[in-house]
């Protein structure tokens, strides 16, 4: 059978000594780990390796030997080599030597107990031994889900990755070091640190900790009774502003708790939170700079009342034109005229309230604009909800014409049935035959013809206002895609995909090297990183709105029916 | 190391390169059809005709300096992404299969399938447009049904050889996975 030995490529160049590693004797594999020198005292190293393995759980072993010889074979060295083995008992012993400057190394194999005598094959695999610790190794989508059948039959190289990843202990001893062991691995050159990073971290306890009573203070208030009250409670749950400050207030506590992450990805969302946050409030910042510079502030409050006075006067325009003939329909009259007038007084009554605010506006905005700071999304949610306060005319006009028209669909239906002698049986939920009296029947039929009459008329009011309506959603739904994107996108590990590529595996890919006959098969292991499309579909962060379920047909049988629309839904609301 | 030509599906010329590294270590790699001259520069001046004939309609001269962008954009685009040079496939006994797709730019796309995870190497028939061609396929284990096949990865899916080229490969290949068959009886 074939005998692979994964071998880190930073011990290529180690004096010889022996290698201590774990042997895999489902897949046949040996993952080489380190390098001990010469002089050893065998009984130390064995004490060694049980301490490393109690604290990594992961069973370390010695492998084999490793000859480095300078200048030409060393026949002692390699009978003091092939001693060890009886030493150190392993099956299969291995054995690597390395003449000069070569790059073919030969590997042989002590078998002891084996019965069958043939030569195996060997295939020598180098690794970056640093990158390997610090992957993550992705399982394929679809594979992730099933994990259970995993468990038995674990695949090869996660093995590998595993068995890297939790021997850190390991290569924190270096070559400075006063002990009885010395080894070569990624870190034997001296332990790599970070000056930033330590300083951040001690830090971040104190700064977590000032977070969290700030976030606890802040919570206090909102939780508290003042705010619940039933005006109040309607308006926070209507305004987008509050459940996009509330999603973000969830995410600090994510951030300032004082939990360590379990595992990977709890550590990424951590971080990705952390850096939308920090991005989202600097694009805030930029924002409001922007605005607060030569008084731009000054000039949109000064265009927003012109603004909402020309959408004003647009309706009334419009609605002059339903009462006349629009597009040469010919409308009844009398309600025409009722349903026009009516309209024209809520425009009127609107028109009145804007020019009673006309001059707080400025300052509202002022202060408002500061709100900015949270974040783009917070200021985006704002003109969102600035936009539904400025079109509220559009959407009671578009509630009282759906309503309308809806009660007339249905009077018109049910009268339907009376013409035909049938009736709609409440208790059986179903159409069953009736026999009405002359009288009833009379005046159904005159009802119905007078409702089927002015159908027209209604039908055009609640078109034209649902197209209205249909024309604001649509902006606003833009704008929550956009604050939807910049709430979900994984920013830290795009960046992390970008700069550091090791860190997301995907899998790994083998380069052939050169090879000569005789020796046995090199490969060189890299790393396959993870695709840009798979790294946003895994780290995604979850947001609160969810899209519209219904489909197509659905949302034309409601418009048909008259039943009001409620496109954008947030999770937790009541179903209307 | 030995090169021989085939046939691609449509007709192109194409070669099979095959290298044995070890006894259980063989490298197969295609080389798809090159991109033709005629094709580009043909491609070429039909947009920047259309442009011209844009631009004496229209007299705005944007649209000959789009057409430009656009162009090599276009190509860049069509190198990067969508052109494959060579597809190899280098089957590492008791390690895995590795897939790779080396595009006109340079770029390289591999994908590799650990041994535990593959159940066989078969030749599949296809309905591709108006023609039935013959594909080789890698069939992946599923972890619960020891007999039932999870996925199907078809190889060479831009080059498309015929089957005497398949049938090469095929055998090369199912000799190194014949011995997985008989090595667990030993060691």
């Amino acid at each position: 059978m074939v005998l692979k030995v994964f071998f880190p490529s930073c011990c290529s160049t180690a004096e010889s000594g022996i290698l201590i590693g774990r042997w895999i004797s489902e897949q046949n594999s040996a993952v080489v780990l380190a390098v001990i020198h010469f002089p050893f005292i065998p009984v130390q190293v064995k004490q060694y390796l049980s301490e490393v393995q109690q604290v990594t759980k992961v069973s370390i072993s010695v492998l084999g030997s490793w000859n480095n010889s300078k200048q030409e074979k060393e026949e002692s060295l390699g009978e003091f080599l092939e001693d060890l083995g009886t030493i150190f008992s392993h099956e299969p012993w291995i054995q690597i030597s390395k003449e000069g400057a070569s790059k073919f190394w030969s590997c042989s194999t002590l078998q002891k107990h084996s019965n069958n005598p043939k030569e195996e094959e060997i295939i020598l695999v180098y690794y970056d031994q640093r990158k390997v610790m610090l992957s993550h190794l992705h399982p394929p989508l679809d594979t992730a889900a099933s994990t259970a059948h995993r468990a038995d039959n674990a695949s090869e190289l996660s093995a590998v990755f595993d068995t890297v990843a939790r021997s850190k202990v390991l290569f924190m001893t270096d070559r400075y070091d006063d002990g009885p062991i010395k080894l070569t691995h990624w870190q034997s050159d001296g332990v790599e640190a970070s000056i930033i990073v330590e300083l951040m971290k001690q830090a971040s306890v104190p700064a977590c900790m000032l977070l969290t009573f700030l976030l606890s203070l802040i919570s206090g208030v909102c939780r508290s009774r003042v705010l619940k009250f039933w005006p109040l409670s309607f308006l926070w749950s209507k305004l987008s502003t509050c459940e996009q400050l509330r999603h973000r207030l969830q995410h600090l506590q994510v951030i300032s708790s004082n939990k360590k992450a379990q595992n990977q990805t709890q550590l990424m969302r951590k971080a990705n939170i952390f850096v939308s946050l920090l991005i989202d409030v600097a694009l805030g910042m930029l924002l409001m700079s922007w605005l607060y510079r030569k008084n731009r502030i000054g000039h949109l409050a000064d265009t927003l009342i012109p603004v909402a006075d020309h959408v004003a006067e647009e309706l009334q325009d419009l609605l002059q034109w339903l009462m006349g003939a629009p597009a040469g329909l010919k409308m009844n009259r009398a309600l025409d005229q009722v349903l026009g007038r009516f309209f024209l007084y809520h425009i009127h009554l609107w028109i009145s309230y804007i020019h009673l605010m006309s001059p707080f506006i400025e300052m509202i905005l002022w202060y408002v604009g500061l709100s900015a700071c949270l974040g783009l999304t917070v200021a985006l949610c704002i003109l969102s909800d600035i936009i539904a306060l400025l079109t509220f005319h559009i959407y009671c006009f578009y509630v009282y014409g759906a309503r309308l028209y809806c009660l007339k669909i249905y009077g018109l239906s049910s009268l339907w049935r009376l013409f035909r002698g049938k009736k709609w049986n409440v208790l059986r939920q179903r159409v069953d035959s009736c026999s009405y009296d002359l009288d009833q029947l009379f005046i159904g039929t005159l009802l119905f013809t007078i409702l089927l009459f002015l159908l027209p008329t209604t039908a055009l009011y609640y078109l034209v206002f649902t197209l209205l309506r249909l024309l604001v959603v649509i902006v606003q739904g833009l704008i929550h895609l956009l604050v939807d994107l910049i709430d979900s996108l994984p920013l830290y590990s795009i960046i992390l995909r970008l700069c550091r590529s090791y860190r997301l595996a995907a899998g790994v890919k083998f380069r052939v090297l050169e090879q000569q006959d005789g020796k046995p098969l090199r490969l060189l292991m890299e790393i396959n990183p993870l695709s840009y499309g798979s790294v946003v579909h895994t780290y995604r962060l979850p947001t609160y709105s969810c899209y519209p379920k219904d489909s197509w047909t659905s949302l034309c049988k409601k418009l048909f029916l008259g039943e009001l629309i409620y496109p954008w839904k947030h999770k937790g609301e009541k179903q209307d | 190391m030995e090169e021989r030509p085939y046939r691609s599906a449509s007709g192109a010329p194409i070669a099979l390169r095959r290298r044995q590294h070890s006894a259980s270590c063989r490298e197969l790699s295609v080389r798809c059809p090159r991109l033709q001259l005629r094709s580009l520069s043909a491609v070429t001046s039909a947009v920047w005709l259309a442009a011209y004939g844009l631009f004496v309609l229209s007299q705005n001269s944007m649209v000959l300096s789009a057409a430009i962008f656009v162009t090599l954009i276009g190509l860049i685009i069509y190198l990067h992404f969508v052109k494959i040079d060579q597809e190899s496939l280098l089957v590492i006994g008791s390690l895995g299969i590795q897939v790779t797709s080396s595009y006109a730019s340079g770029k390289e796309s591999t994908t590799f399938i650990e041994m535990s995870q593959v159940k066989d190497v078969v030749i599949n028939e296809a309905i591709h447009m108006q023609k039935v061609i013959y594909y080789l396929c890698i069939l992946l284990q599923d972890p619960g049904d020891p007999q039932g096949v999870s996925e199907v990865v078809p190889l060479f899916q831009s080059s498309k050889p015929r089957l005497d080229c398949l049938v090469e490969v095929y055998k090369s290949c199912q000799e190194i996975l014949e011995q997985r068959k008989t090595a667990p009886q030993s060691g």
